[in-house]
């Protein structure tokens, strides 16, 4: 699905990661497998260290620390917002929506749009192109996208393929009205008969959680989980991204009439490094115009990858002026997004943590 | 440079590769071990392998490596 958005922008970009953090080769132990196979794994994935909350923290918490943050600091005024996406596969509660209960813990106006919103990897281009749509109406002239995630909680600590690489964060993005901030193509796939290659199995009303579905097990390639525990078809989904992603890419490029020469960075969802190293050279992008150190320093924290991203590599240069930039993010679903989008200068773009 | 077999060996000490006809259904290589060969299998033979090309089918056996190696020039 090709769409296009013009006259917005994100005009502020916050990102809150726990600071608690945890090494992989510390955590080694806990997997089912030699040191030696971690260890290159480490190499070759980019593991190192990881940020994940501490106790029961909530993706509430995550959000509320983040816009208290701006409400002090003068970046954002309560009564402005006029709706507040939250983007999250990790709700406080089945109902009522995170984002109401956010909203009535920091006294947020009731003339407000509060909406939850369930996506991974891709979410926080959803949440933008959502954002995009509301300030469609003139009566919305502000709306806040957060994006957050503690999916820690949900991976076993015995499970090689996904407890190294997990992280928990959460970002917020101010997004705006902003005439001649350019055209904002973007492009939008979905494919639910592949959705069990990201799940979580139990939980839900089809499987609710029970003594049985907390029971341990051991899969085939020696990590042990539970079916309330998040599940990922490693092979499956590196493939759906490798064969996807480039396509999609060249395809929102040649929308645009442009190419990867004229996309000053690629702000892509960060996996692990191998899987970002394969998508640059399919599309045939420097390494430096790709950042694919957010696992290494903080962990995939799904779509609030992006953000994180941008925070940590790129800060000075969006406070200061403009870059054309290209965002992508691929996963649960499954989905695959794309977008185009001019970001900066921005009026804040930082990263804090959350104690 | 080292032929793939002993790259194998290196990666999975433990495992009998001679015994197997498919190192992937076999266990003798999960998603993730395949990851990390493809990284050997680059920095021994200069080669860069596609995204694309990294399936289980190309890696069940001995032949099925030499053959997606021989499709970037290396030859044995």
């Amino acid at each position: 699905m090709k769409l296009l958005f013009e006259n917005c922008a994100i005009s502020g970009l916050l990102s809150v990661v726990p600071q608690n953090e945890r090494n992989f080769v510390d955590e080694m132990a806990n997997f089912n497998f030699p040191a030696s196979r971690s260890l290159k794994l480490k190499q070759v994935m980019g593991y190192d260290r990881h940020r994940i909350v501490d106790g029961e923290v909530c993706v509430s918490d995550l959000v509320q620390a983040g816009l208290r943050h701006l409400f002090l600091q003068g970046l954002l005024v309560p009564d402005e917002i006029d709706a507040l996406i939250l983007i999250t596969q990790t709700p406080d509660y089945p109902m009522p929506p995170t984002s109401n209960v956010i909203q009535g813990k920091l006294g947020l106006k009731t003339d407000l749009l509060c909406m939850d919103i369930n996506q991974g990897c891709a979410g926080f281009l959803i949440g933008l192109m959502e954002a995009f749509l509301l300030l469609q109406q003139s009566n919305i002239g502000k709306v806040v996208v957060a994006n957050a995630d503690v999916l820690s909680r949900k991976v076993s600590p015995r499970d090689r393929n996904s407890y190294p690489l997990i992280g928990d964060a959460a970002s917020i993005a101010i997004v705006e009205r902003s005439p001649n901030s350019g055209p904002i193509p973007m492009c939008l796939k979905m494919d639910g008969a592949r959705s069990s290659a990201l799940c979580i199995p139990a939980g839900g009303m089809k499987n609710p959680s029970s003594p049985a579905t907390a029971e341990m097990t051991e899969d085939q390639d020696g990590n042990f989980r539970c079916l309330d525990n998040l599940v990922m078809d490693g092979a499956a989904v590196f493939n759906f991204v490798q064969v996807e992603v480039p396509p999609m890419v060249e395809e929102l490029l040649a929308q645009a009439g442009t190419t990867t020469e004229g996309i000053d960075a690629f702000f892509f969802h960060q996996p692990n490094r191998f899987m970002l190293q394969k998508l640059a050279q399919a599309l045939r992008v420097p390494e430096e115009k790709m950042p694919m150190n957010v696992v290494e320093y903080f962990g995939n924290s799904s779509g609030v990858t992006i953000p994180v991203a941008i925070a940590h590599n790129f800060r000075d240069r969006l406070l200061r002026g403009s870059m054309r930039t290209c965002l992508a993010g691929f996963g649960v679903g499954l989905t695959w997004a794309s977008m185009l989008l001019t970001l900066g200068p921005l009026q804040f773009c930082e990263l804090i943590e959350f104690a | 440079m080292k032929p793939v077999h002993h790259i194998l060996q290196e990666l999975r000490p433990e495992a009998d590769f001679k015994a197997s006809d498919d190192f992937v259904s076999d266990g003798l290589l999960d998603s993730f071990d395949v990851v990390t060969l493809v990284s050997e299998l680059e920095e021994n033979y200069g080669v860069s392998i596609a995204g694309t090309d990294i399936l289980p089918e190309n890696f069940r056996d001995i032949q099925a490596i030499d053959g997606l190696l021989k499709k970037y020039g290396v030859h044995q």
